[in-house]
């Protein structure tokens, strides 16, 4: 099973290089990965899908909660969470089964984002499981071509993000106006 | 305001703030900015003969002192060569800052003369790092990197600084503040686990300190020595931690692991509480994990909570400062000295009684043979000349293994060896840095022959500040440990292990203006030795020793602690025909 890990980090070059780091430097491979600023805009959220050993989880999660960029990192795989994908689809099929495929859309959700005489691009949003299905069964329809966004996770038990107050420097201080 | 400074200037001011006195560095395109402000600053650079060496030495600096050490190397092949010393910091969470230049930020990804990706190279090398292009960023990014690099568990951190950045014009900003919303440093430790803790203690009837580098890390010997008489428990101490507790102190039983002595094996294997003090449970000391301390709850103090249950799940976990937790435990101890009972006391005699046992039974041995220098006997010799007080700094591998054993260290940072990593041509360069940071003590560079060749270039380091490091090789020819495994693992088959064409001592010293000696008879150790430590300068001593020795006791890798192998395998008397 993939573990789903939700990540709040600062906004900085790098940032997205030390976490992937350590899974790539165990050998871990990331199924997917999505990072957005947040409402502050110092911070972002990610979200990775990664296949990790049992019994590494943990200290996956510890290793994250170290990096200095990281604020909090959860995992999300066995606690109650929310966990969305957005995929695009664009499907080119003969006229005749342009009715069936909007029908198909509408049972999972989806809408049309474009429309033209060889097929549409439809766009649709739900459980990452669930757009497998959907995916399925456009393909039963004619030739499609896939976007999938990843997955999105969000806990649902109230997480307060302890942030770290400032600490005062040394060097700070004792400063007169110049040494030189 | 202040004055209009360059950003190079600026650099070498934060350094100043920060308490620098000393850095290790080598120049380079990038870097002339920095070096031009160095030119008439009182800060004192250590021109090195490698990148690598200078971060070994702001190892050793640091290892010494306790202080961040500081390193610099220029962009590209400059900042590639000091990746070996920061992992080599990382493993063993020892505070170094390097700084490295970088190629002008316009140029940065044009594949520029001498660039590197240093930032990216050295993320998995450093506890942080950071890559400057803006001026205004510069010395709250230096004072954050001094900040991370000695706090909470500590480490190595890089500042890559673009040429433009130490060229341009600004005023250095006062910074009273480090903002690092993600960064927490984990200092108390748990109310209620330390005192279960301390209910553990007192009732535990074979309990066992296991004692790391994070003894040493914190400052906490005092605390420990205070702890191991108020709950009159043995203690073993890893590599990373001698000196800890020191070697002479009645309750120390000696280093535990696939060298570690069978008293300590032993104590590990049968303690019945296991009280682990800043350490990792690294395969090096447990061996095969399932077998390690098998009958033990454990308590398990360490300033990183990614340590705490990472090899071994812990009965009460306690993330923090082990000298603050050890302070407290101590307080607690000492307010509960109740009697205890008869049954808990005649335990704990019994106990020491087994550990005395064992210590007499297999003691590290310094066999001393007629005819020729044996590895044991040349550091027992060291030991005698030291006695617990001189620095004692070593590469890796068997020597390293020897030293360990039979040399004993009676105050914390004495003892600098690269442990985790385990690096050839370490000991050197972090003696060089010893030697700045203490110009009066006695400071011992022991290493192997194979190593010595990975830091020949140093010795004209050592010669042109007269540093008086006493260079003692000890030579069997051979990469001792690699051909150890060779002969016990692999049907003696010696591959590539021999080191032949090994320099002439004399010579080479000479070469560089300080004195060297070749010896390889016993009577000739203990009078070369002292003429080493008696010579004002610097000294060479290359000492030839048996060349098939192996370290014993040994616990064949994956194997558990009590199936160490105590010695070479007997001959057996084969019947006559």
């Amino acid at each position: 099973m993939l573990q789903v890990i939700s990540l709040v980090l600062e906004n900085k070059p790098g940032a997205l290089m030390r976490v992937t780091g350590l899974l790539s430097q165990r050998g871990y491979n990331i199924e997917s990965l999505t990072v957005a600023r947040t409402l502050d805009p110092e911070l972002s959220r990610m979200t990775i899908a990664v296949d990790v050993d049992a019994a590494q989880r943990q200290q996956v999660i510890k290793q994250m909660n170290k990096l200095i960029n990281v604020l909090q990192a959860t995992d999300l795989t066995d606690s109650p969470a929310v966990v969305r994908e957005l995929v695009l689809v664009r499907i080119r099929m003969p006229q005749e089964s342009r009715t069936a495929v909007l029908k198909e859309a509408e049972i999972f959700g989806g809408h049309v984002v474009d429309s033209s005489t060889e097929g549409f691009a439809i766009e649709a949003t739900g459980d990452p499981e669930k757009l497998g299905e959907f995916i399925d069964v456009m393909s039963s329809y004619g030739e499609i071509e896939v976007a999938r966004s990843g997955a999105l996770a969000i806990g649902l038990e109230a997480k307060k993000l302890r942030l770290q107050p400032p600490v005062p420097t040394k060097t700070g201080t004792k400063m007169e106006e110049t040494i030189y | 305001m202040s004055t209009l400074m360059s950003g190079a200037r600026m650099l070498v001011e934060c350094l100043v703030r920060e308490g620098v006195d000393c850095l290790f560095g080598y120049p380079g395109g990038v870097t002339i900015p920095f070096y031009d402000v160095l030119y008439d600053h009182p800060i004192r650079h250590v021109l090195v003969r490698h990148e690598e060496n200078a971060a070994f030495a702001a190892e050793g600096y640091a290892r010494s002192t306790g202080k961040v050490g500081v390193c610099c190397a220029t962009s590209g092949p400059g900042a590639t060569n000091l990746t070996t010393g920061l992992v080599d910091a990382m493993m063993d969470s020892i505070p170094i800052v390097a700084i490295t230049g970088q190629v002008t930020s316009k140029l940065i990804g044009s594949d520029a003369f001498q660039e590197a990706d240093t930032f990216g190279i050295t993320r998995p090398c450093t506890k942080h790092n950071y890559l400057v292009k803006k001026l205004e960023d510069l010395a709250e990014t230096i004072h954050e990197a001094f900040y991370v690099a000695s706090s909470g568990r500590p480490g190595p951190v890089l500042v890559d600084v673009t040429k433009d950045v130490l060229q341009a014009q600004g005023h250095y900003q006062q910074v009273t503040a480090i903002h690092l919303p993600g960064y927490r440093v984990f200092t108390e430790g748990h109310a209620g686990q330390v005192r279960r803790a301390a209910q553990l203690v007192q009732e535990a009837h074979r309990p066992l300190v296991y004692g790391g580098g994070g003894i040493v890390a914190a400052g906490a010997a005092k605390e420990l020595r205070e702890f191991v008489e108020l709950a009159d428990t043995p203690a073993v101490l890893t590599l990373m931690g001698l000196g800890g507790l020191a070697s002479e102190h009645p309750s120390f039983i000696s280093m535990p692991g696939m060298h570690g002595s069978y008293a300590a094996n032993m104590a590990l294997t049968d303690c019945d509480l296991l009280i682990a003090l800043g350490v990792r449970f690294d395969d090096r000391v447990t061996g095969r994990l399932a077998a390690f301390a098998p009958h033990a709850k454990v308590i398990h103090v360490d300033i990183d909570p990614a340590e705490i249950g990472k090899n071994r799940a812990p009965d009460v976990p306690i993330v923090g400062d082990v000298k603050r937790v050890l302070g407290r435990l101590n307080k607690l101890l000492a307010e509960n000295q109740s009697a205890p009972d008869e049954t808990l006391r005649a335990a704990r005699r019994a106990w020491w009684h087994r550990i005395r046992q064992w210590k007499l039974e297999h003691p590290f041995e310094a066999p001393t043979s007629d005819t020729e220098i044996k590895p044991q006997h040349l550091m027992a010799e060291i030991d005698r000349l030291s006695a617990g007080r001189a620095i004692i700094a070593t590469d890796v591998g068997q020597h390293q293994m020897w030293a360990a054993q039979l040399i004993r260290f009676n105050e914390p940072r004495l003892w600098l060896t690269s442990g985790g990593l385990g690096s050839m041509g370490f000991g050197i360069p972090a003696a060089m840095g010893a030697q700045f940071a203490h110009p009066g003590k006695l400071v011992f560079a022991i290493v192997g022959d194979g190593g010595f060749q990975m830091s020949i270039p140093e010795l004209s380091t050592i010669a042109s500040n007269g540093l008086p490091i006493k260079i003692v090789v000890m030579n069997n020819g051979h990469l001792g440990m690699v051909r150890q495994w060779q002969t016990l693992f692999y049907n003696n088959r010696l591959s590539a292990v021999e080191l032949d064409g090994f320099p002439d001592v004399e010579k080479l010293a000479g070469a560089y203006g300080f004195k060297g000696r070749i010896i390889d008879k016993p009577w000739e150790l203990a009078p070369a030795l002292e003429e080493a430590v008696a010579e004002p300068g610097p000294y060479l001593l290359n000492v030839k020793v048996t060349p098939f020795e192996c370290v014993y006791p040994m616990v064949p890798a994956g194997s558990g602690l009590e199936e160490m192998v105590l010695g070479p395998p007997q001959p057996v008397a084969v019947p006559a025909e």
